[in-house]
């Protein structure tokens, strides 16, 4: 019986971490929130060095778990780059039989090559500008790639800006055909999706929790630090009782999928609406913790408000999961 | 991640089936004192087997086993399988043994834990009284020495005494020294119940049942106890009630129950025609969330407890969890159970008639839901135990002595 943590994975996770203390730090962030761009080319080169663009090809000694691990920690920086794409990317061209998707493995694990993850139906598409490759999840129509320069991009203003999204049309026909709609793959690779975005919420999470803990112990109201008074002791308490526990959620839906167990599509659903609730919950309750000073643009938890947003409404919302699930359960 | 618990174990698994198979068919056509002997003498088979009262060394009854949370895991699971009766439960087993055995003399040893493993003794907790419940350390109940030094006279009151009504004996927090600090001034004492000092009230709670979940209140006039009876030091005995039971504990059982109640809400929905009504089945996905996290976090827990690893301040937040989740559980139960929630149920713990039991029967879940957020530490004060011991924010100034 093992479920929690391995040392290899924390050191994953610390690695990730470090990364991005480097190449992210929260200035960056404000710099990059101000500007127009879509992309980081050098946050996203630092974590690509390290190598993990191919966590979730087959034959890579990792999986789900692992990559769910990095996107946490990806989330809790509120990093930008279309990382769950690049993955999704990377096991959907390592396991299609098409020879020419085949061909962009190596760029694409490398993270030279950049591809997006595109929810059929959805016009919005995040780091559409800097992606050199459209990876087209639909349950419905099946997994297409798609090079960028197939595609007609329109800007837009967007909210979450640490990724930003374009409007883009992409023609029906254009690019590779990697998985049928009827082929397993397509609905396992929209489950990982699913369970990537869940870690993308359970870091950001998490990380708004840190920051209205630290905060609580630090700022003093009435002659003493606000942490000591029990309405807000209690509201804090309450927001790491929402996510810690989550957190195993996540970790048996990424379980499931490696492992390739029955219950694996609906413990994703489950994973992605129950983590998405309790992002906006949390940033909401962030806010509120800090006072004015966690109204402004200057401090900075609009990015994970903003970002908990994305989350929760990318790839259906938690009612359309849950919907899901009930069907998957016989209800 | 592997949730399989090795092949030590499934070989392990294979012999506690091997042994139940043989030592526990299903009884049913015992009734009775003869279904009582035949449990008792199956208890104590299970034991020689070393499955039960692991903990306990063999001198006091048990089967001295090393600690081994998968073993036990498994005895837990097979005998559940097999629905044979693992070891009687009750504050006796959760907290007077392990007291004893950590803090105990060897007289008290000898005298309690034999009879209280066997299910003689029944342990009241005597903590609570109308003035102290989450102060507990405020508690006034007054032990004073007799003149000859060996016996504590006890004088005060207790209250909201579970299976008060059946105990015989009672471990309980009593102030001796009125002038020390709060927490200074408490010796834990053990004591029998029958005796003419003692006076045991039925409280009535607000299920209206009467039955064994019903709490009492005791009181105490020149009560009497050996000073053998005490367990540690005189004016220790805050620090000896946190003693609590290392061994074994981790397991995934309490989420067992989480889920089955779950399992029998989504049945309810069914029952009554709701299932399809799309608020219904997103508010039981919502809720299905949480029992599945806590369930997740039960094995992460145990996985942590069987590695020797810290699981961290989650482990803190278990008891308000499992609280929340009822609460949300009650709360849709009653909203499905409608104009059935107009008839008192019957047929359970003893009250009323017999008879079949509808829908309405979750009212006691739904009362039950209100009991655990009060007993055990009521969920403000878990609140303030996850932000303080789990988050590390400022302790309230008022408060060093809370549950
Ligand atoms: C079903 C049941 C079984 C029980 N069994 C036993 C038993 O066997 N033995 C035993 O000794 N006791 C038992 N109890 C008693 C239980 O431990 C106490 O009821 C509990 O500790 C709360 O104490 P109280 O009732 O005095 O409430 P109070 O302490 O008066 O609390 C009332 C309210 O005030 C809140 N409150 C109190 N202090 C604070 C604070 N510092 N911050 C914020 N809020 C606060 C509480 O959260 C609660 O909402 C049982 C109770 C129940 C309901």
């Amino acid at each position: 019986m093992h479920f929690h943590l391995t040392e290899e994975q924390t050191a994953i996770q610390d690695a990730v971490r470090g990364t991005l203390a480097g190449a992210w730090p929260i200035e960056r962030l404000h710099a990059f929130a101000d500007g127009d761009d879509d992309f980081d080319r050098t946050s996203w080169d630092a974590l690509m060095a390290l190598g993990l663009g191919g966590t979730l090809a087959p034959d890579s000694g990792m999986g789900l778990l692992d990559a769910a691990l990095v996107c946490e920690v990806v989330g809790e920086a509120a990093a930008p780059g279309p990382l769950i794409g690049q993955l999704l990317a990377v096991a959907a061209a390592a396991c299609s039989d098409n020879g020419a998707a085949k061909s962009h493995l190596e760029t694409l694990a490398s993270g030279e090559k950049v591809a997006t993850l595109v929810h059929g139906g959805s016009a919005f598409v995040p780091c559409a500008r800097a992606a050199d490759f459209f990876l087209i999840v639909d349950r419905e129509a099946g997994v297409r790639l798609v090079a960028a320069v197939d595609a007609a991009i329109e800007a837009v203003k967007a909210a979450d800006r640490s990724r930003p999204v374009s409007k883009v049309a992409i023609p029906a026909d254009a690019g590779e055909t990697l998985f049928a709609a009827s082929d397993p793959m397509t609905g396992r690779l929209a489950d990982a999706a699913l369970v990537l975005v869940a870690a993308d919420a359970l870091g950001g999470a998490q990380k708004v929790t840190d920051m209205s803990v630290a905060y609580a112990k630090e700022r003093e109201q009435f002659g003493q630090p606000i942490g000591r008074f029990q309405a807000l002791k209690h509201q804090l308490a309450h927001m790491a009782l929402d996510v810690e526990p989550a957190r195993a959620l996540l970790w048996y839906a990424a379980y499931a999928w490696d492992a390739g167990l029955p219950d694996a599509p609906r413990a994703a659903a489950m994973a992605k609406a129950h983590l998405c609730d309790i992002y906006v919950r949390s940033t909401r309750a962030a806010v509120a913790a800090h006072g004015g000073i966690g109204y402004t643009w200057e401090y900075g938890l609009h990015y994970w408000f903003r970002r908990a947003a994305f989350d929760r409404a990318w790839l259906g919302s938690p009612a359309a999961h849950r919907a899901r699930a009930a069907v998957l359960a016989g209800w | 991640m592997d949730l399989s618990y090795g092949e030590a174990a499934e070989v392990f698994r294979t012999e506690v089936r091997a042994f139940l198979s043989s030592r526990w068919p299903p009884a049913a056509d015992l009734r009775g004192a003869d279904l009582k002997a035949f449990i008792r003498t199956f208890r104590a088979q299970a034991t020689d087997a070393g499955y039960l009262y692991r903990a306990i060394p063999k001198i006091y009854g048990g089967s001295e086993q090393s600690v081994d949370v998968i073993k036990a895991q498994v005895i837990r699971e097979e005998f559940a399988r097999a629905r044979a009766p693992m070891e009687v439960g009750g504050n006796g087993m959760n907290m007077t043994v392990p007291t004893l055995l950590e803090k105990g003399s060897d007289e008290q040893k000898d005298l309690f834990i034999r009879k209280t493993v066997s299910g003689d003794y029944i342990w009241g907790q005597g903590y609570s009284e109308p003035g102290s419940g989450s102060d507990l350390a405020s508690v006034r109940t007054k032990g004073e020495l007799s003149p000859d030094g060996k016996k504590w006279i006890i004088n005060g009151q207790k209250i909201w005494t579970s299976q008060g009504m059946q105990s015989t004996h009672m471990f309980m927090l009593v102030r001796t020294e009125p002038d020390a600090p709060k927490h200074d001034g408490i010796t834990y004492l053990l004591i029998d119940l029958d005796q003419p000092g003692v006076t045991r009230r039925p409280i009535r709670q607000m299920t209206g049942e009467e039955g064994d979940h019903t709490f009492c209140e005791f009181f105490f006039d020149n009560a009497e106890t050996p000073v053998s009876w005490q367990v540690g030091e005189r004016g220790q005995g805050w620090y000896v009630s946190r003693t609590t039971l290392k061994h074994e504990r981790a397991s995934i059982g309490g989420a067992d129950g989480l889920g089955r109640q779950f399992a029998k809400l989504v049945e309810l929905a069914k029952e009554v025609g709701r299932i399809d009504d799309l608020i219904v089945r997103d508010k039981l996905a919502q809720i299905e969330g949480s029992v599945l996290s806590h369930r997740y976090t039960s094995y992460r827990l145990f996985s942590c407890a069987a590695a020797g690893e810290d699981p961290g301040p989650v482990a803190l937040m278990m008891k308000l969890l499992l609280t929340e989740i009822g609460h949300e559980m009650a709360l849709l139960a009653q909203d499905l159970i409608g104009e059935h929630g107009f008839l008192e149920p019957v047929g359970a713990g003893g009250r009323g008639n017999r008879g079949p039991r509808g829908p309405e029967k979750w009212l006691d879940q739904i009362m039950g839901s209100l009991g655990n957020s009060i007993a055990g530490g009521a969920s403000n004060i878990q609140r303030n135990i996850v932000g303080e011991r789990g988050l590390g924010l400022p302790r309230d100034l008022a408060m060093s002595g809370e549950r």
